[in-house]
């Protein structure tokens, strides 16, 4: 089972959990069962073509899926997948080593 | 001399008795170009035209100039950043470089929580600056950016002044000065409808109080991101968000909604038919004007462009689609 944390707007659509427990081998699977277990959550996700919306990331580890293999992207059981909006390409790890809520 | 009408932000200032010199940058703050879309506005009725104010013109790069620069001046004024003070606030990138480019040319050391995914570009030009950043949980967005700001300034008041741009009346203010008399000059009074995105709402605020009180008739409209969760770097979905001390909720009405998707749209088709190339809040500006020119027979609406797109090209999906 992976661990996705989930952004403070998207948890309205959890019952208020920041990190809910989904299970599949890669991205998309993991999503499938997010969004089955969460329905409320999926129009925020996908689109009508139940492609995943461009301002989507998905960062597993450190690595956003963007520059890895997409929804195709492989996790293991114990990867936490953290899922946040973009802001303008950000990443959660800009300064990497130097972790957050540090001054730099 | 400059006419009444010509005045920047920093006129203003000297006009009144107790004020201080500022470097030379505060005198290129405002008076931004009042730009026509002249492609993206083809369905439209001929009798109606869409303006927008090119805001990336301001020396910080966005209209945060404005608002940052009224904040620093009134602190300086009321004495809240002497003895080495640090000016504290939270900030998803622009308000942040625009502190931090005045807080250099004056010798304020500046401090800034931002969220920890805010872009890699901004995340550059305020360390270039040498702001001091604190950066916050991604997952908690802007307004975990703003909790952390008020934990520090609640625990240290004598290392920190926090500006407060959600809640310091000297950010509509700046607009109420500044943006709306610009705007009523360049359209030579014949506006009809202004309207803008809400981040801090100061640049709505500030200008919608300027217009009614100056040109009661024109109609004055916020927008808004359709959905807790976007990708409109710099606005807020007030439902959901923290809401500014400076919010104005009657004036604003029920705000329009734009959808991140057809501001990613917008981007492009200003990039590539106006010879605009400008941020994701500019085009959400921008389809916000254009649905408002939409309803209209004649009219003249003008919206604000935020800011220029060089800060987005990290992301590439954006830019490379066809």
């Amino acid at each position: 089972m992976t661990t996705l944390r989930i952004p403070t707007p998207l948890r309205t659509y959890t019952g208020g959990k920041s990190e809910v427990t989904v299970s599949g081998a890669k991205i998309s699977e993991a999503l499938t069962d997010l969004t089955t277990q969460y329905p409320a959550i999926a129009p925020h996700l996908f689109n009508e073509n139940n492609e995943l919306r461009p301002f989507v990331n998905l960062f597993v580890g450190e690595h956003n899926i963007k520059d890895l293999q997409g929804v195709e992207t492989p996790i293991k059981d114990d990867d936490k997948v953290m899922l946040i909006p973009s802001i303008a390409g950000g990443s959660p790890f800009p300064l990497k080593g130097e972790g957050s809520g540090m001054g730099v | 001399m400059m006419g009444k009408d010509n005045m920047t932000l920093l006129d203003f200032r000297l006009t009144e008795s107790n004020t201080i010199p500022l470097d030379s940058l505060a005198y290129h703050v405002g008076n931004t170009p009042l730009l026509p879309l002249r492609r993206v506005t083809g369905s439209l009725s001929p009798r109606v035209r869409v303006f927008a104010k090119a805001e990336w013109f301001n020396p910080g790069g966005s209209v945060k100039d404005r608002p940052a620069l009224n904040i620093i001046q009134n602190a300086i004024i009321n004495g809240h950043l002497a003895n080495g003070k640090r000016l504290l606030d939270s900030t998803s990138g622009n308000m942040g470089i625009s502190y931090a480019t005045f807080g250099a040319a004056l010798g304020i050391p500046v401090t800034l929580a931002l969220p920890a995914n805010a872009s890699p570009e901004r995340i550059s030009i305020l360390k270039a600056l040498g702001a001091e950043l604190i950066l916050t949980d991604p997952l908690e967005g802007s307004d975990g950016a703003i909790m952390k700001a008020r934990e520090l300034a609640a625990e240290f008041p004598d290392k920190y002044w926090y500006a407060n741009q959600y809640s310091n009346e000297a950010n509509w203010q700046a607009h109420y000065v500044s943006t709306g008399p610009e705007i009523v000059r360049q359209t030579n009074g014949q506006i009809t409808h202004f309207i803008a995105g809400l981040g801090t709402s100061g640049t709505f605020t500030g200008t919608s109080r300027y217009l009614n009180d100056q040109l009661p008739h024109v109609k004055t409209l916020a927008f808004q991101p359709d959905a807790p969760f976007h990708g409109l770097e710099g606005l807020k979905h007030m439902p959901t968000s923290i809401k500014p001390g400076i919010y104005d909720e009657a004036l604003a009405g029920d705000p329009l909604e734009v959808k991140t998707e057809a501001a990613h749209e917008m981007v492009i088709r200003l990039a590539r038919e106006e010879g605009l190339f400008v941020g994701i809040s500019s085009a959400a500006a921008a389809v916000a004007a254009l649905q408002v020119a939409s309803e209209l027979e004649e009219g003249v609406v003008v919206t604000v462009f935020p800011d220029a797109g060089y800060k987005y090209l990290s992301d590439k999906k954006l830019w490379e689609r066809a």
